[in-house]
Order: structure tokens, then C-alpha cells, then sequence
């Protein structure tokens, strides 16, 4: 393999390191939960990022042969890092913020946490909610 | 005829190249395999997605995929720098309040998955009926600016892709 090809694989795998550190570091440093979601989302997306494009040059200038498997595993973070720090999100302004803490809609209807859907059946407010009012 | 046997030719295209990846060879036996997944799954999901948008604009999606991957990249470096160098005591957090222009579901969640994946904002929660979403910023000065820019360099490209 020649140097140039092995510096810029190293120097990928080290910088996918560093931005897996800082967002790990992040988690401890910042203050709250909404804070911290900041971290994992973005700074390690990039450091895994990294590590796959390394991966793909060392098998193509090692091996010889183009492989996949590292665009499917972008695909599929770029799918569930939103999906899961949505669903962290959610719970987290459940259990601790109130509606008042929150921005107005400005229109007919408030946030989904607190409201049903226009057109959904009557239902009661579930009891964490209930607490919040 | 066509329409009922590939009810949803892009998905068909997807699924047959995600099986090739995952499989990591193409050869004939895969390739054939990868096709039967793309022409089998769309058949039986379609009764799941009723009016999903059609993909008008090919050239609009791929230009705002490059502007997003480019804004993940500039996000990340910046995440990092107020992670490491910014006193806690200095962060402005914020949460926005963004007036939906998009209807589809599936815009509405690309949308939201993109302002979660750039600069410094997590997209939460939708309002009630589906047309505001709630955003949180990490470090804003301006949060009526942060809302603007996402309208702007987001919502106005999605809008002309899934028209």
C-alpha cells in the first residue's frame, strides 16, 4: 500500500476518533438533557462518518475491491439518529417541561405531547400530563 | 398493469441496491434475488402508504442532499468547537417555534431529520395538527433568525421537491 494511501487512512481513522471523543465528551459537559441530545446527533455523526470512508479506501487500495457495507451503515445512521433523538426528545419535554415553558404554536392547536390530533377520539391526558396542567 | 405489478418504482430501485450491499457481491444469483425483493415488498407494503408524494424534482432532491451533507460537515466542526471551548455558563438554549408550509408526512419528516442531523438544532415534536414543529437550539443569539435560515435553506428546496 503505498505511504500517501496509509497517511490518509490513518489521518481519517484518528479525526473519526476525535469527533467520537468530543461528542462523548459533550455528554458529560453539557448541561441538560436537551443539551447533551446536541452531541450524539451531530459530532459523532461526522467521526463515524470518518471511520467509514477510511474503510472504503483500505479496501479498495488493500483489497482491491469496492465494498458496501460502509454506504449501507451511513444510510441506515442517517435513518435512525433523528428517529431515536426524536423519541429522547419527546420523552424528556414528557416527564420535565411544561407547556408553559414552551413556545405558543400560534395557531388552533398546541404541541402533540399535550393535545390529541383534530379529529381524534376523546381521550384522557395520560397522568404525567395531567401533573404538568 | 405496470402501476399494479411496481407500485413504487424508486423503492423497488432501493431495495434491490441495498440487498446487493448487503450481500457486498454482484452476481447474477444476487442480482436476481435483490430484483424479487424489490418487486415483492413494494406489492405487499403499498397498501400501507395511501397518497405518498411523488418524487417531482430528481435534480432539486440531489442538490439538497449535497447541501445537507455539506451543512452535516460544517454542523459537526461547530458542535465540536462550542462543545470543547464554549463555557456552559455562556450557552443561549433555545426553544423555536417553526410554522409548517409543508403538508406530506414524508416531507415533514425529512424535514425534521435534517434539522436534527445540521447546526446546533434537534427537531423535538410536531403541534396537534401536524403544522408547527418544535426545535431546539443549542447556542442561538437570535432565534428568529435560526427559524428564517431553516425556512429558507430547508423547507424552500423540500417544497419544490415534493410538490
Amino acid at each position: 500500500m503505498p505511504a500517501l494511501t496509509e497517511a490518509l487512512i490513518s489521518l481519517l481513522i484518528v479525526l473519526g476518533g476525535v469527533f467520537g471523543l468530543v461528542g462523548s465528551f459533550g455528554l458529560i459537559k453539557l448541561r441538560d438533557t436537551m443539551q447533551r441530545l446536541h452531541g450524539p446527533t451531530k459530532a459523532t455523526t461526522l467521526g463515524i462518518g470518518c471511520v467509514l470512508i477510511a474503510s472504503m479506501l483500505y479496501f479498495i487500495a488493500v483489497k482491491g475491491s469496492v465494498s458496501f457495507h460502509e454506504l449501507l451503515i451511513t444510510l441506515f445512521l442517517f435513518l435512525t439518529a433523528p428517529i431515536t433523538a426524536n423519541s429522547i426528545a419527546k420523552t424528556y419535554i414528557i416527564r420535565n417541561v411544561g407547556k408553559k415553558e414552551l413556545p405558543a404554536t400560534g395557531r388552533r392547536h398546541g404541541w402533540s405531547v399535550y393535545e390529541d390530533p383534530p379529529g381524534a377520539p376523546e381521550s384522557q391526558p395520560s397522568p404525567d400530563v395531567r401533573a404538568e396542567a | 398493469m405496470i402501476r399494479r405489478l411496481i407500485p413504487h418504482p424508486l423503492l423497488s430501485i432501493v431495495l434491490a441496491l441495498v440487498w446487493l450491499g448487503l450481500v457486498n457481491t454482484v452476481t447474477l444469483g444476487n442480482l436476481l434475488l435483490g430484483a424479487f425483493l424489490g418487486l415483492v415488498v413494494p406489492m405487499f407494503t403499498a397498501p400501507y402508504w395511501p397518497n405518498r408524494p411523488k418524487l417531482r424534482r430528481p435534480l432539486v432532491a440531489a442538490r439538497y442532499i449535497l447541501i445537507v451533507l455539506w451543512d452535516i460537515i460544517v454542523a459537526n466542526v461547530q458542535i465540536a468547537w462550542i462543545i470543547l471551548f464554549k463555557r456552559n455558563a455562556d450557552f443561549r438554549s433555545h426553544w423555536i417555534n417553526i410554522p409548517l408550509e409543508l403538508h406530506s408526512p414524508e416531507a415533514i419528516t425529512v424535514l425534521a431529520g435534517t434539522i436534527t442531523m445540521t447546526p446546533g438544532t434537534v427537531s423535538a415534536m410536531l403541534s396537534a395538527d401536524g403544522r408547527s414543529i418544535l426545535v431546539h437550539c443549542l447556542h442561538t443569539e437570535d432565534p428568529d433568525h435560526e427559524r428564517d435560515r431553516i425556512k429558507q435553506r430547508y423547507e424552500q428546496l423540500l417544497k419544490e421537491v415534493f410538490a
